[in-house]
C-alpha cells in the first residue's frame, strides 16, 4: 500500500470515527448497507475514470453516460425487449462511445476536455429527446432485478448488495490491471511521458483508446446499477454531475491529472470517504446546503497535503543523494 | 590585461543539483571591456555558472561580487538590474511580436498602464543601430533568420543596459556569414565597454575571439589561458585533462561488409533532399553539421518516429521502412535520443522499469510482466554498464546524467539491437561517464553492431568517427574519411560550403 493510500484509509477512519460519536444512529444496519452500496456505485465509475487520468486525460461525459444507458434500458423494457439481450446492447454502446472519445483525442488530437464535455452534452440530450424527457417507471425484469440490485449477502439488517460484488470483480480486474500487466505498465509510462513511451516502442495511441473505452464501459455498466438501484429513470437527471464525484474519488485516490500515476484502491476508499461525507453531514446536523462546499474543501485539503508531503519527500531524497556521493 | 579591479568576480562557487554536482568550488573574474570565453565539455558546468549569475539558479556557496560589491542574484530581474544579460543558445522571443516589442518585452515605458509606442519604436531604432541591424522596428521576429533574431535579443539586452553579456553558444545554428556578422557586433560592444562571456564549442571561434579563456572540467575550474596561450591543443588539454590521443583512443579495427544501406532517403522535414550513405560492419559513422541540419530528424526517421517520404533502408541485406518506432525496434534498430529526459527516460519510473520498458512485450506471458525475470534484467545491467544507483528500484530522475544515459543505452542493448543511433551520446554526462560510453561505441561497433551517432562536440566527432557524413539544411554536404577529416573540413561543409571540400 503506497503512502497516498494509507493517508485517504486515515482520513476515511477519521471521518467515520466523528460521525459515530456524533451521532449513535450511524451505525446502524440499514445505513451501512446503503454507506456500502453507494460507495460501490461511486468507486465503480472512479475505477473507470482512473484509467483515462493516468494517461493524463479526462473524461466529462461519464453521468450522460449513466442517464443514456439507464433511459435506454427503460425505454427497451417499456417497448418490452429481451431485457438480457437490451444489457449486452447497452455495454456494447458503451464501448463504441469510449471508443468514439478516444480515436477524436488520439487521431483527429482533440482535447479530451473538448471531447468529453461535447459528450457530456450530446448524450444528455440525446437521453431527453428519445425518452420526451418523461420520468420512466421500471417494471420488473425479475432475475436482472436481483443481478443488478439485490441483497446478495444478508447479516440480519445489514447487506451486501450487488454493486459490491460488482465492484469487487472490477477492483480485482483493474488492479491486476495496472499492477501486473505490461499495458498497465505501458499506461503508467504514457502518462509520465507519452514521448519517452513512444520512442520505446510503446503504442501510445492504441493505448489511450483503451483507456477510454474501460472508462465509457464502466460507466455503461454504472447506468445499468443506477438503474436497477433507483427503480425509475429521470432522463435530465439520472447521473447529473457524477463525472465530477468520479474525478473527485480519482484525484483523492492518489491520481495525478497530470498523468501517471493511480492505486485502484486509494480511488475505491476516496470514492467511500465521498459518500460517507454526504452521509455524515446530514447525520452530524451540518446544514445539507453546505454538502458541496464540505467535499470540495476536504478533496482540497487531501489533495494539497498530499502534495506537500511529495514535496517535503522529493527534497529529502535528493539530499540524501548528493551527501551520499560527496 | 587592466588593472583596475575586476567587474565581476565570483569565488568559490558551488551548485548541487539532484543527483549532481553540477558546480564545485568555481571561481570566474572579468574585466571591463573584456571578451572571455568559457569553454569545457558537454557537461562540465558552463550554463549552469551562466543561469547562477543571470539569477535563474542560486547558487549554494561561494559569493558573487560586482565592482567589488558583494551581491546576492537571486531572480533575473535582479540579474538585469545589475546588468546581466543572458542570451540562451534557444532565443527567448516571442515570434508573433514584432521587434520593438520583444526589445522592451517586460520593460514597456507607459504612462498608468498604456504604453508609450513611440517612444518604444524610437529606442528599439537606436539599439539596432548599435547591433547593425537594418529592419524597421515593427518587423515581425518570426519574419527574421535567426541570426538576426540574435541580434535582436542583444538589442533587448543592451536596452536594459547590460554592462555584462552572457551568450550560450551563440552561433550553434549560425551560417558562417551570420556568425562572422555576430563577431563583428561583439568586438563593437567590446569597444562600447561593454564585457562579454563567450560560451561555445568552437574552438576556432573562441581563439579568434577571446581576451582569456576559463576552462571548466566536471564542474570546476581547470585553467585558464590569456593571450597567445590560447590555443586549440591548449584548451583541449584542459577540457580533458590530459592529451587527446589518450581520451578519445579510438582503435579501428578491420571494416567487415556493409551492414546497413540507405538509399534515397526523404524525411518529412526536408521531402526535397535525397540522403544515401552506408555503415560497414565494425564502423562508427559520425553525423555533424549545424543545430538544426536535420540531423536529429534524419535518425528520428531512421527510427520510424517521423516516417519517411521516399527512398529505401537496408539492415542485414533486408529492405525496412519503418512507419513507427515499434516497428523499427522489432527490426532491430534502436535509437538514444538527442533530448534524453523528454524522449529516452520516463523520468519519474525507476530503473529497473526503465530499462524493461522496450523489452517488456517480448518477456510477457499473455501479457503479465514476469517481475523476477525483469528485476534480473535490471540488476545485470546494472551491472555491465557500471550504472550508479543504490538500487534498481531507485528513480531515475535521481540519477546523474552520466547514468540517465547509461539506463537508456542498457534498455536498448537488451534488445540486441543491429543498428545503434545515438543523438549527442554525451550531452550533459561527466567525464568518466563519457569515456565508459565510448568504449561501449567501440565495443558494440567491434562486435558487428553498426553504430551512427550525431554530435555536435567537434572533438567527439574527430576523436570517435571512422568516417563523418556532415549535413547542412537537411543535405549531406560530405562524406569524410579518417584520412580527410579535421574541423576546418567539418566546419565548412557544415556552413555549407560545399566548394571547400
Amino acid at each position: 500500500m503506497n503512502k497516498n493510500t494509507i493517508g485517504i484509509l486515515s482520513l476515511f477512519i477519521l471521518i467515520f470515527g466523528f460521525t459515530w460519536y456524533s451521532n449513535e444512529n450511524f451505525v446502524n444496519g440499514y445505513n451501512m448497507t446503503n454507506l456500502v452500496k453507494w460507495s460501490s456505485l461511486y468507486a465503480i465509475m472512479g475505477i473507470g475514470v482512473a484509467f483515462v487520468i493516468i494517461t493524463g486525460g479526462i473524461d466529462l461525459s461519464i453521468g450522460s453516460v449513466i442517464g443514456l444507458v439507464a433511459s435506454l434500458l427503460a425505454l427497451a423494457i417499456k417497448y418490452e425487449w429481451n431485457p438480457t439481450l437490451t444489457v449486452v446492447l447497452l455495454l456494447g454502446l458503451s464501448i463504441v462511445i469510449g471508443l468514439m472519445h478516444g480515436l477524436l483525442i488520439t487521431k483527429v488530437k482533440l482535447q479530451p476536455f473538448v471531447v468529453t464535455l461535447c459528450g457530456l452534452l450530446f448524450y444528455r440530450g440525446i437521453s431527453r429527446w428519445l425518452t420526451d424527457n418523461q420520468t420512466m417507471q421500471f417494471p420488473g425484469t425479475e432475475n436482472l432485478d436481483s443481478f443488478f440490485s439485490g441483497k446478495l449477502l444478508i447479516f440480519g439488517k445489514f447487506a451486501l448488495s450487488s454493486p459490491f460484488f460488482f465492484l469487487v470483480v472490477v477492483a480485482i480486474i483493474a488492479a491486476f490491471f495496472l499492477n501486473r500487466t505490461i499495458w498497465g505498465r505501458y499506461l503508467l509510462a504514457l502518462g509520465n511521458n507519452e514521448d519517452g513511451a513512444r520512442y520505446s516502442g510503446i503504442q501510445t495511441d492504441r493505448l489511450k483508446i483503451a483507456a477510454y473505452v474501460i472508462c465509457s464501459f464502466l460507466a455503461g455498466v454504472s447506468g445499468l446499477l443506477f438503474a436497477y438501484e433507483l427503480d425509475s429513470v429521470q432522463p435530465a437527471q439520472t447521473g447529473e454531475f457524477y463525472e465530477l464525484y468520479a474525478i473527485a474519488a480519482a484525484v483523492l485516490g492518489g491520481c495525478s491529472l497530470r498523468g501517471g500515476q493511480g492505486a485502484i484502491f486509494g480511488v475505491i476508499i476516496a470514492a467511500a470517504v465521498i459518500r460517507l461525507l454526504r452521509n455524515s453531514i446530514n447525520l452530524v446536523g451540518i446544514s445539507t446546503h453546505l454538502e458541496f462546499s464540505i467535499i470540495g474543501l476536504v478533496i482540497l485539503g487531501g489533495v494539497t497535503a498530499d502534495e506537500l508531503i511529495k514535496r517535503i519527500v522529493a527534497k529529502r531524497r535528493s539530499k540524501q543523494i548528493s551527501t551520499s556521493k560527496s | 590585461m587592466p588593472k583596475e579591479p575586476p567587474l565581476l568576480e565570483a569565488s568559490s562557487i558551488g551548485k548541487q543539483f539532484p543527483g549532481v554536482r553540477a558546480l564545485h568550488n568555481v571561481n570566474l573574474t572579468l574585466f571591463q571591456g573584456e571578451i572571455l570565453s568559457l569553454v569545457g565539455e558537454n557537461g562540465a558546468g558552463k550554463s549552469t555558472m551562466m543561469k547562477l549569475l543571470a539569477g535563474i539558479h542560486l547558487p549554494d556557496d561561494g559569493a558573487i561580487k560586482l565592482n567589488g560589491d558583494l551581491v546576492e542574484i537571486t531572480n533575473v530581474r535582479e540579474a538585469q538590474k545589475y546588468g546581466i544579460a543572458l542570451i540562451h543558445q534557444e532565443l527567448n522571443l516571442s515570434d508573433n511580436l514584432d521587434i520593438a516589442a520583444n526589445i522592451f518585452l517586460g520593460n514597456e515605458p507607459h504612462k498608468n498602464g498604456v504604453m508609450d509606442h513611440n517612444r518604444i519604436h524610437r529606442e528599439s531604432a537606436q539599439f539596432l543601430k548599435r547591433v547593425g541591424l537594418e529592419f524597421p522596428t515593427d518587423t515581425l521576429v518570426a519574419d527574421l533568420t535567426i541570426g538576426h533574431q540574435q541580434l535582436v535579443e542583444i538589442s533587448k539586452a543592451l536596452s536594459v543596459d547590460a554592462r555584462i553579456i552572457i551568450m550560450d553558444e551563440p552561433t550553434s545554428s549560425l551560417s558562417q556569414k551570420e556568425s562572422e556578422k555576430l563577431f563583428e557586433v561583439i568586438r563593437g560592444l567590446k569597444s562600447q565597454g561593454i564585457s562579454i562571456i563567450y560560451i561555445s564549442h568552437r574552438l576556432g571561434e573562441v581563439i579568434d575571439l577571446s581576451d582569456r579563456v576559463s576552462v571548466l572540467r566536471d564542474g570546476e575550474n581547470a585553467g585558464e589561458l590569456v593571450g597567445d596561450e590560447i590555443t586549440h591543443d591548449a584548451m583541449v588539454k584542459l577540457m580533458v585533462g590530459r592529451d587527446l590521443s589518450q581520451f578519445y583512443n579510438r582503435t579501428v579495427t578491420a571494416l567487415g561488409e556493409k551492414i546497413f544501406e540507405v538509399k534515397g532517403l526523404r524525411t518529412p522535414p526536408y521531402p526535397d533532399n535525397e540522403i544515401s550513405f552506408s555503415v560497414r560492419s565494425g564502423e562508427i559513422l559520425g553525423i555533424a553539421g549545424l543545430v538544426g541540419a536535420g540531423r536529429t530528424e534524419l535518425l528520428q526517421t531512421i527510427f520510424g518516429i517521423t516516417p519517411a517520404v521516399g527512398g529505401s533502408m537496408k539492415l542485414n541485406g533486408k529492405e525496412l521502412m519503418p512507419k513507427s518506432s515499434l516497428e523499427a525496434i522489432d527490426s532491430g534498430i534502436v535509437l538514444a535520443p538527442e533530448d534524453r529526459k523528454r524522449h529516452g527516460l520516463i523520468l519519474e519510473m525507476n530503473v529497473r522499469e526503465n530499462t524493461s520498458l522496450a523489452r517488456l512485450s517480448r518477456d510477457q506471458k499473455v501479457g503479465i510482466i514476469d517481475f523476477n525475470n525483469e528485476y534480473e534484467l535490471a540488476e545485470k545491467t546494472i551491472k555491465e554498464l557500471k550504472i550508479k544507483t543504490p538500487h534498481s528500484s531507485q528513480v531515475v530522475q535521481y540519477l546523474s546524467g552520466g547514468n540517465q544515459q547509461k539506463v537508456v543505452l542498457g534498455k536498448w542493448l537488451s534488445m540486441n539491437p543491429s543498428l545503434l543511433l545515438l543523438d549527442e551520446p554525451t550531452r550533459g554526462i561527466d567525464i568518466g561517464s563519457k569515456q565508459e560510453i565510448y568504449k561501449l561505441m567501440e565495443e558494440l561497433a567491434a562486435s558487428g553492431v553498426a553504430v551512427i551517432f550525431v554530435s555536435s562536440e567537434m572533438e567527439e566527432v574527430l576523436g570517435m568517427a571512422d568516417r563523418v557524413l556532415v549535413m547542412h539544411e537537411g543535405a549531406v554536404t560530405g562524406d569524410l574519411s579518417r584520412e580527410q577529416l579535421n574541423e576546418e573540413a567539418v566546419m565548412q561543409l557544415a556552413t555549407g560550403n560545399k566548394a571547400a571540400a
